[in-house]
């Protein structure tokens, strides 16, 4: 698969509260502003992957979407597993371009949790993700669930709520640098260690946004992406892993298939760890993005809290990591968030990031996970094929 | 009756919450390879196999990893809040997930002995719940 398909468009809403446009409406601002990048038309589009919203739910989530553009794709699907679901489809629609099944896919994603849900709607939807007999009857919210990875990893590795801190400080330093970004005012660890306990280690900035907002992507093959306005970005490598999907039945806690996805997503690739420039990984709470860093070889086991705290993720850095803020700071729509990854790292291979360019980035790895720490996908992504 | 969730019971699971009801904690063995799991399932998660039998838990465990939850997840838990939720592993070898009662949440520690009690939510239906084993 490596390099036979580009992304050649990128589209982002603006995200945090925006009252304007409905869960669908966010989607098709996204795929507008996507086909607009592409210097193509809907009608150039014949393959349509969306993922069904909380807010304004639709049982076929994509073909309401194609309806309401009027395209009539020949491949057609509503991805649904959670934030991992962002990078899966994408090489699974790499893969209906490459056996003809269409020709240009345009992936949009979107969702109005902060304006089409109210905070105990988000918060009681959010939670189903538990297990409905053994594991919803105690209680737990999402930040709960999470609390009990942070709790384990914290104890097994000593890694301190300072070194998790450093991460929503480094979200926050690169959002202040994304003119589109929800939160911008830079913080210090002191500030995340004053915020309110929400589940035990986890403060209010060890948690990522609930926002509004989408992106999308148009996906083409190698051949044709050169045409386009923007230079492309080829999808060199990809790959899943899946380990449990509720936390109780995890075999363990301080590791995840992130490590599976990794390694099938580097043997695609050709590529290692030590190749890529950039990263972006799914910051959905602080301690999760430590796990990755590990499970993905950028780090040892227990390592990735005092990496962070050098400042080694940040722009200048080694590896600068969410560089557009993340889920922590530029937003989180749910299961549409790592989108942002997605066309941020298209941006950041294009040379398009403006002040917070990364210095001669040529491939990106971004990593989405579903569930809790349960459903993974790792992509790289190149400047070249 | 609390107003909090009862668990969508099906029949893999029947047996299970009527043992709960009568405040015996069950696991599955298998039958061809001796695997003791949670939560009731159809097959063996080792082997794969159907046949699966229920064998009694001691109720003793230990609390591998927990959180306190500040903020109640819904209405039905705000008396109780904060509340702690933690995954215990039980002497056999499976883990669960539970609430610590029956103590100040600030003294649940990793590694904390606990052992079930059986906490009614009405029509019948009894959850496992876990405390201090003292």
């Amino acid at each position: 698969m490596r390099g036979k398909v580009a992304v050649i468009g990128v589209g982002d809403t603006e995200v945090g509260k925006i009252p304007e446009h409905s869960a669908t409406g966010l989607c098709i601002d996204a795929a507008k502003r996507a086909l607009d990048d592409a210097g193509l038309t809907k009608n150039d589009i014949d393959g349509l992957v969306t993922c069904n919203s909380m807010a304004e739910p639709h049982m076929y989530h994509a073909e309401a979407m194609a309806e309401h553009l009027q395209i009539f794709p020949s491949y057609c699907v509503s991805a649904g597993a959670g934030g991992g679901t962002t990078f899966a489809v994408l090489y699974q629609a790499a893969l209906a371009i490459m056996h003809g099944v269409c020709n240009r896919v345009l992936i949009s994603m979107a969702d109005s949790l902060r304006t089409g849900l109210t905070r105990e709607q988000a918060m009681v939807m959010q939670s189903s993700s538990g297990h409905p007999q053994f594991e919803t009857p105690y209680g737990a919210t999402v930040p709960g669930y999470y609390a009990l990875i942070a709790n384990a990893y914290m104890h097994r590795y000593g890694v301190t709520a300072e070194q998790m801190a450093a991460v929503a400080v480094t979200a926050r330093a690169h959002a202040a640098l994304h003119p589109g970004a929800q939160m911008r005012t830079p913080l210090t660890v002191e500030d995340v260690l004053a915020s309110r306990m929400i589940a035990d280690p986890l403060r209010l900035l060890d948690c990522s946004l609930v926002s509004d907002g989408g992106a999308a992507v148009v996906l083409a093959r190698a051949e044709e992406a050169g045409d386009r306005p923007h230079p492309p970005v080829y999808l060199l490598g990809a790959g899943e892993g899946h380990g449990h999907e509720h936390i109780s039945q995890a075999s363990d806690l301080t590791s995840s298939h992130a490590r599976q996805a990794g390694e099938r997503a580097y043997a695609m690739a050709g590529l290692g760890p030590q190749d890529i420039d950039f990263i972006e990984l799914y910051d959905c709470f602080t301690p999760v993005v430590l796990i990755e860093l590990e499970d993905l070889g950028f780090c040892g086991r227990g390592e990735a809290g005092a990496f962070v705290a050098e400042g080694h993720t940040r722009l200048g850095g080694a590896l600068p990591m969410n560089t557009h803020g993340g889920l922590l700071s530029h937003s989180h729509p749910g299961n549409p968030g790592a989108m942002f990854a997605l066309t941020e790292a298209v941006r950041q291979l294009r040379g398009e990031a403006g002040e917070r360019q990364v210095a001669d980035a040529e491939v990106a790895l971004i990593h989405a996970q579903g569930g809790i720490l349960s459903s993974h996908c790792t992509a790289i992504l190149g400047r070249d094929r | 009756m609390n107003g909090k969730p009862l668990p969508p019971i099906n029949p893999a699971s029947q047996p299970f919450w009527d043992a709960c009801a009568q405040g015996r904690l069950l696991l599955q063995r298998c039958g061809d390879c001796g695997h003791l799991q949670f939560y009731p399932r159809l097959l063996c998660a080792a082997c794969g196999s159907r046949n699966l039998e229920w064998a009694q838990a001691s109720g003793r465990g230990t609390v591998k990893t927990f959180t306190i939850i500040r903020r109640a997840v819904s209405a039905a838990f705000e008396p109780d809040a904060p509340y702690a939720v933690a995954l215990v592993e039980l002497e056999e070898g499976p883990t669960l997930m539970s609430n610590i009662i029956g103590c100040d949440p600030a003294s649940v520690a990793i590694g904390l002995p606990v052992r079930v009690a059986f906490e009614g939510r009405g029509e019948g239906i009894a959850v496992p719940q876990f405390e201090p084993a003292a």
